[in-house]
């Protein structure tokens, strides 16, 4: 039952990300992205990750998607330029990462769960108290500075925002 | 397996058959009212007290061409807009509880489709998709009045979102109060016993999470998405017939859906006097109760709508970033403390 569900949930995962891909429209390839956050969320449902789920749910099809279609809508959005620009700097780094990921991701193929580790798709191990525990006890530190880093992201953009208008006032 | 799913389904199409019911009957209540509001009588000529007024708008809604203009470049998103904005409140009903259990014959029937662990959370995921019906549909139109109002929309959905996912931290929160675990599903806030100066506390936040929810349902005064004056209709410019029906019952199905949740979350759901879970008739009762405190309500919305006149934009989003999103916080730390003390 759960393979046949994952072997489901994997098949349209692949042909959403393929959509965002290469979707000529930049609305449908927001909207495939949106999908794709869905059946991603519902695979971690079926691995009873709920909350991750909902999660992933509430801030990448709930905001990050909604502020991508708000950029593509006011900048046009019907017709994506074909871009012939020869960047093959950024080319050959985005090609190396992702080998390096892929690489990554078949040492844990082949090396299997460490020892110890919680196995995957227990009935209550992806509940919000299963997640909350280990989160605010014994990953305090690491969960705090994360927060910080997204803080200086916030920063960052509002200066940067900030810096363009100096000889503007403002009303207030 | 088979059989949990077939009663799902069944308790899903039963829920919603009672839902679009109640959107049908709503529109009848906010003339009605709005009419009392406007020293007149609303609509009295179909039926008796006008009762069949919402039957014959749907007939006519149905009976009408279906006009695409000609200048919608994207038929599919166009009618994906109306779709979305429908569905996503029948979606986050799943979650609620309407009615104690009722035990027939050693068999249990929840009145409720799923007690999920993460339900509040559900509810605020599944209610954020409703700006997307708006943003495709405004956008899809092809015209400037649809695109602003679009625009507008996604501003004030996102920016109305934080001070209400705050609040809904505050209330989650306070479950904790008295016990070594506090609880997201809704069922579980619902049967939990509240001491009374936690009612009150909790009374406290209603007001901003009522004005938030407001602004979430694009209700008035913050219906500026559709704003007549200065947008022709907003996102809904060129919709018409049941594409138009459609927006209609999204904003009405999720003004159900949103009483619903503060029903339960502030006004203690189907518990009342003689909703006893355990007895044949306390679901029938629990179900009446809850059924009276959505229509009281409702009646806040409809309220509301014929007493203030609507803000400009500036004021909107003013009000929520220097109003209710430090209250949130302010309310937020202060119930931490509680928890933290109690």
């Amino acid at each position: 039952m759960s393979l046949i569900s994952f072997f489901i949930l994997a098949f349209f995962a692949l042909l959403t990300a393929l959509g965002v891909l290469l979707s000529r429209n930049a609305i449908y390839s927001a909207l495939s992205l949106l999908a794709h956050f869905l059946v991603i969320a519902l695979l971690y449902f079926s691995l009873s990750a709920q909350f991750l789920g909902i999660v992933q749910v509430i801030v990448y099809a709930g905001a990050i998607v909604v502020l991508f279609l708000f950029v593509i809508m006011l900048i046009g959005g019907t017709i994506t330029p074909v871009i012939h620009e020869k960047r093959n700097a950024a080319r050959i780094a985005a090609v190396a990462l992702g080998a390096v990921f892929l690489l990554g991701l078949l040492i844990a193929l082949v090396k299997g769960l460490p020892a110890g580790a919680t196995p995957v798709g227990a009935p209550d191990a992806g509940s919000v108290q299963a997640v909350a525990g280990p989160l605010y006890t014994t990953y305090l530190l690491p969960f705090e500075l994360a927060s910080v880093l997204l803080l200086t992201g916030m920063l960052g953009g509002i200066v940067l925002a900030l810096k363009e208008r100096k000889g503007v006032r403002t009303k207030d | 397996m088979i059989t949990t799913i077939l009663i799902s389904l069944v308790k899903s199409l039963v829920l919603i058959l009672v839902l679009l019911g109640g959107f049908a009957y709503l529109t009848y209540y906010e003339r009605k009212i709005l009419g009392r509001f406007h020293v007149r009588l609303g609509p009295n000529r179909a039926g008796p007290f006008g009762l069949l007024q919402p039957i014959a708008d749907a007939v006519k809604a149905i009976f009408k061409e279906e006009v695409v203009p000609g200048h919608i470049k994207d038929k599919l998103i166009y009618l994906l807009g109306p779709i979305l904005t429908m569905i996503t409140p029948l979606i986050a009903f799943a979650v609620i509880p309407m009615a104690p259990d009722l035990t027939i014959g050693g068999v249990t029937i929840h009145f409720y489709i799923a007690d999920a662990n993460i339900a509040l959370l559900y509810i605020v995921g599944v209610t954020s998709f409703a700006a997307y019906g708006v943003i495709l549909g405004g956008w899809s139109s092809n015209n400037n009045y649809g695109l602003l109002g679009a625009l507008r929309t996604a501003s004030q959905m996102i920016s109305y979102e934080l001070p209400l996912g705050i609040l809904i931290v505050a209330i989650v929160l306070s479950t904790n109060i008295g016990r070594d675990q506090g609880s997201m599903s809704l069922v579980e806030i619902l049967n939990r016993p509240r001491p009374w100066w936690l009612w009150l506390w909790l009374l406290l936040a209603f007001p901003a999470f009522y004005i938030t929810m407001l602004a979430e349902n694009n209700r008035s005064p913050f219906d500026l998405p559709e704003t007549e004056n200065e947008l022709v209709a907003g996102y809904q410019t060129e919709y018409g017939g049941m594409k138009f029906a459609m927006y209609m019952m999204g904003e009405y199905l999720s003004m159900i859906a949103s009483s619903a949740l503060m029903v339960t979350l502030f006004f203690g759901g189907w518990h009342g006097p003689l909703a006893t879970p355990g007895t044949w008739y306390g679901p029938l009762i629990g179900f009446g109760w809850f059924a009276i405190k959505i229509i009281i309500v409702l009646f806040l919305y409809l309220w509301v709508r014929a007493s203030v006149p609507r803000i400009r934009y500036d004021q909107l989003l003013a009000f929520n970033w220097k109003v209710l999103f430090p209250f949130s916080l302010i309310y937020m730390a202060i119930t931490a403390v509680m928890v933290a003390l109690l």
